[in-house]
């Protein structure tokens, strides 16, 4: 029996109120257990990110119960500590003074508190670089610093907010390769690490256990055990399985059309978000599928081939899926007849049948249909905006604002005015 | 992020033109300014006035005198920014009110208040002290207003990341207020302290020469020492004077304001190396110095070591909580009702003292605002008039940059007001002098701010366009219109802004002054205000001092807020 380290019964977090509430994490429960390497996977938006400030006591849950060895959480938690996406390290103090800050903050003496310091950047590998500043440092040498300063104050529970995102390839991959040998050899005294990712491949490389979340709202869809040992081979098939079937899992199955589509604001049932796409990498997704006749295609697979995130990756199959041009089972991709006419159309015929589809989307219906009815065929952006920020938070609500100009501008629907902030109807449309 | 794009920010961004913190924030004004007017009623009929010396060995306390009241001053806005900002930035409730009446503030035309303050001080202080202590509110309300708002824009845009750094190493507040707060504001709160520096200088010498009819607020320092000789005429002290206030100027900027902006370098927050950091020879020189590695090395270390472990014992981490209610404590209320029953009394009061303004008096002081709104207009488009084609010829062209920058800025940091003095001696015998010199006094005192901001705009334009330009092959007005003026309109606008606020300001010394045994006015709102004072008239002095704040609150809503946002909307090169 494995010894339990935190525990979250029916955690809920909201903002807002009223009609206007919205719910970032739904009814979480999940454990972490001495020992365990535990990474939090999902879309941007899943509220993965807020989980980690929750459970680092950094944020109040709004609802449920956040156990730390039995005991409810206040305040922050003092066994924790957290390695930041952005690095956190205070730019005008030297590489030193940053790790020994967090052992100043323990009443740690000067002499011990550098002695402890320079030690730990030893072990990361840093020594000579005590009294530069971290704007001298590459982005893999300053997560080192944010790695040393995390470990200065021999944190139970580590937890790491998409550590390696900010990176660049070659320093990630080798960062991950330390953080293996420290976490598997116990050269730290961390008793479990909890990681937030958006990198399916860096969560099965890493992690003992991956917890699935989706979005709208943010809750847990799925666990994955991933039961290799470490070093693990990317290239084996193995490891390979499991990518595809946490795809599967996260890039879903495509619905019948009136599910996947949702509704249009204001009528019953739940308003579809429109991912945050570019049409021209669409466009690149649709053509790279077209690519030696129509057949079925695993998703993890175009990850490596259009040298993009599975974050990025999932959104644009979220797009061809909602706009009707691709159709997902099983991890697997398939491009439908029109995903295949768009690929092979000339640019002006792309907008033709990229605006059928685009107007079929109950979000642009709504909102064509409320230009139809303006006086002069015109609204202004703020009136749209008062009316979506009754389905989707403020922020959500420009951002959805943003792609629907997007689309509806490649579509040629309507037109819009950046200066007078006004969209107006084409002709004839 | 250059001195420039920090200079001015509106902390709302609400379109309405007037909010209710607005309201609640020229209520307030209202109410204090009414507290004065009621106290001015006891002010003595004849302030003496201290004598002012003309000897040149005289000059060097007099320096001391300016440099001290200045010093006070500057130390006392800073620890003001310091609290306020805090509190603004980290309680939710108070920054409803704090940020709206920083904005007003910000907005007021301070040396309006100078008479108000005067009298009411000396109505229960010996004059001396009451000039004295009016000096360093004026210089004050000169300073504060714009650090605080620095300090409190970077209190707010503190990454998140950073802040949650510091809540989950457990610094305590004062650690955090040391590793985490100072520095991150640093840079932005020497930049503001140095321009806060140059303006207070402005109202510094316009407070040591306050006289109005036979009140003589003269304060021993520079000021006075440059407008006795500009009233006796002695060509020899004028020069004198003149030289050791720009001297002392310069040397302040460089062995403090120099050495403090190459230091704070450090302090930048972008992770990249700046190509071209900024140097000060006097940093430098202490750098090196033996003695201030010791001082550093053996006292400060140990001495900032053991106060801080004594923090740490004492002043436990606070484990700040995000989502956390501010729950509104029962002090807080009850004070907020004694504040709000005050304002009411003094706003109760203040309209009957203005109901008692006749009518027609009402009408002289539209007349006068209008007047002085006319000057601040001529005095703005000559400064347009000149400083955009100069501006951009020397931000557009290295060379002569490096040559004129120096120069322009020594000549820039003469205060206007301590040369105003011997331009009436220039101007007063001729056609419509004081007219000439009031709108000349408005122009030098602003001159300066739109020129600078005209340069930074001009640099800034990426070559890019420039060559692109040169391709198409605009020139002369399309040049204008297409490239250059739309790139500097930003720069324009802020150097705008803080030109008219200046112009105001200066009204009130240009319009109404005693020159030998004469006393010479012209219409407007600043000669009027004197006026009031010197006759005891206090209901038009609050009339009218109400009236000059309220216009240009007005104005700055109404059109400078506009292009400002414009300007940032539209025009911003990021």
């Amino acid at each position: 029996m494995t010894e339990a380290l935190l525990q979250l019964e029916h955690v809920f977090q909201s903002y807002g109120a009223g009609v206007r509430r919205f719910t970032a994490v739904e009814n979480v429960n999940l454990n972490l257990s001495v020992g365990e390497f535990v990474a939090l996977l999902g879309p941007s938006g899943c509220g993965k990110s807020t989980l980690l400030r929750i459970i680092a006591g950094l944020q109040k849950a709004t609802q449920g119960k956040v156990l730390y060895r039995g005991q409810q959480l206040e305040g922050v938690n003092p066994h924790t500590s957290i390695i930041f996406q952005t690095f956190a390290l205070f730019p005008w103090l030297t590489v030193l003074e940053n790790v020994s800050l967090a052992l100043k903050a323990k009443g740690v003496e000067k002499h011990e508190r550098d002695k402890k310091a320079e030690d730990l950047l030893d072990r990361v590998g840093l020594d000579g670089f005590e009294s530069a500043y971290p704007r001298e440092l590459s982005g893999g040498m300053r997560q080192k610093v944010g790695f040393a300063r995390a470990m200065a104050v021999e944190p139970e529970l580590l937890c790491m907010d998409e550590p390696f995102s900010a990176l660049d390839v070659l320093s990630a991959e080798s960062l991950r390769g330390e953080l293996l040998e420290l976490w598997t050899e116990g050269k730290i005294p961390t008793k479990a690490i909890l990681m937030v990712s958006h990198n399916i491949e860096e969560a099965v490389f890493l992690a003992d256990r991956i917890v699935v979340m989706d979005k709208e709202p943010g809750r847990i869809i799925a666990e994955h055990k991933i039961d290799l040992p470490h070093p693990r081979n990317r290239k084996s098939v193995e490891f390979q399985n499991h990518v595809d079937q946490v795809y599967a899992v996260l890039a879903g199955q495509t619905r019948p059309e009136k599910e996947e589509l949702g509704t249009a604001p204001g009528e019953v049932g739940i308003t579809r978000h429109l991912p945050e796409v570019e049409i021209s990498d669409l466009a690149g997704l649709l053509e790279n599928l077209a690519e030696g006749g129509n057949q079925k295609h695993d998703i993890y697979l175009l990850e490596d081939k259009l040298g993009i995130t599975s974050d990025q990756l999932l959104k644009l199959t979220e797009a061809a899926e909602l706009l009707g041009f691709s159709s997902i089972a099983k991890g697997d991709i398939e491009l439908t007849a029109l995903g295949q006419a768009f690929a092979d159309a000339s640019i002006l015929a792309r907008k033709e049948i990229f605006a059928s589809c685009v107007r079929r989307i109950p979000l642009m219906r709504w909102l064509l249909s409320m230009l139809h009815s303006a006086e002069d065929r015109r609204l202004k952006i703020e009136v749209i905006l008062t009316a979506l920020s009754l389905d989707f938070s403020t922020e959500e609500a420009e951002k959805q604002i943003e792609v629907l100009i997007k689309w509806g501008r490649y579509g040629e629907l309507f037109v819009y005015d950046d200066d007078q902030e006004m969209i107006e109807l084409e002709e004839g449309r | 992020m250059t001195q420039n794009t920090r200079v001015f920010g509106t902390s709302q961004n609400s379109r309405k033109p007037l909010t209710w913190g607005d309201i609640i924030a020229l209520s307030l004004v209202i109410a204090l300014l009414y507290v004065g007017a009621r106290l001015a009623v006891n002010a003595p009929e004849v302030v003496p006035g201290p004598d002012i010396s003309l000897s040149p060995s005289a000059l060097p306390i007099y320096t001391l005198f300016s440099v001290g009241r200045m010093a006070a001053a500057y130390l006392l806005s800073f620890l003001f920014s310091i609290i306020y900002g805090r509190v603004a930035a980290y309680h939710q409730n108070a920054e409803k009110i704090l940020m709206p009446l920083l904005d007003v503030l910000q907005s007021v035309p301070i040396l309006s208040f100078l008479p108000v303050v005067l009298l009411s001080l000396s109505s229960f202080l010996p004059e001396g002290t009451a000039a004295e202590i009016a000096s360093i509110v004026l210089i004050f309300t000169s300073q504060a207003w714009n650090i605080t708002f620095a300090w409190y824009q970077s209190l707010t845009t503190i990454p998140k990341e950073l802040k949650e750094a510091s809540s989950i190493f457990r610094l305590n507040k004062w650690i955090n207020f040391k590793a985490l707060e100072l520095p991150f504001g640093m840079i932005s709160l020497i930049w503001n302290s140095m321009m806060s520096w140059a303006g207070g200088w402005f109202f510094l010498m316009a407070a040591e020469i306050f006289t109005v009819g036979s009140r003589d607020f003269r304060l021993p320092g520079l000021g006075a020492y440059l407008q006795e000789a500009a009233n006796q005429s002695n060509h020899v002290a004028i020069f004198l004077g003149t030289g050791v206030l720009i001297f002392t100027v310069v040397l302040l900027d460089q062995l403090i304001w120099r050495p403090l902006i190459a230091w704070s370098d450090r302090f930048k927050v972008e992770m990249v190396e700046n190509d071209n950091p900024p140097t000060s020879w006097f940093l430098d020189l202490m750098h090196n110095a033996n003695i201030t590695r010791i001082i550093s090395n053996r006292i400060f270390a140990p001495l900032t070591e053991w106060f801080d472990r004594l923090t740490i014992k004492h002043a436990p981490p606070v484990s700040r909580l995000e989502n956390g209610k501010n729950q509104l404590k029962w002090y807080v209320i009850v004070f907020s009702i004694i504040v709000f029953a005050l304002i009411s009394y003094g706003l109760y009061h203040a309209t009957e003292m203005l109901l008692s303004v006749p009518v027609q008096k009402w009408g002289v002081i539209g007349l006068g605002v209008t007047a002085t709104f006319l000057r601040v207009i001529v005095a703005l488009l000559i400064a347009l008039a000149w400083t955009i084609p100069v501006g951009v010829l020397i931000g557009t062209n290295r060379p002569l940059a490096t040559v004129l920058q120096p120069i322009v800025q020594v000549t820039a940091s003469v205060p206007a007001t301590a040369l105003f003095p011997v331009l009436l001696l220039l101007f007063l015998n001729a056609q419509g002098g004081l007219n000439t010199a009031a709108v000349l006094l408005m122009l030098m005192g602003t001159q300066w701010y739109l020129l600078f901001n005209v340069i930074a705009g001009a640099s800034a334009i990426p070559q890019d366009l420039i060559f692109t330009s040169k391709l198409m092959g605009l020139s002369g007005w399309q040049r204008w219109r297409t490239l250059l003026l739309p790139a500097i309109f930003p720069y324009l606008v802020t150097g705008a802004i803080t030109a008219s606020g200046g112009a105001w300001n200066a009204s009130i010394v240009a319009e109404y002054q005693k020159f030998g045994e004469k006393t010479h006015t012209v219409t407007g709102i600043g000669s009027l205000i004197a006026q009031a004072t010197a006759s005891g008239d206090y209901p038009l002095l609050l009339a009218g001092t109400l009236a000059m704040i309220i216009t240009v609150v007005v104005v700055n809503r109404v059109i400078w807020r506009r292009l400002y946002r414009l300007a940032e909307e539209k025009y911003r090169m990021e």
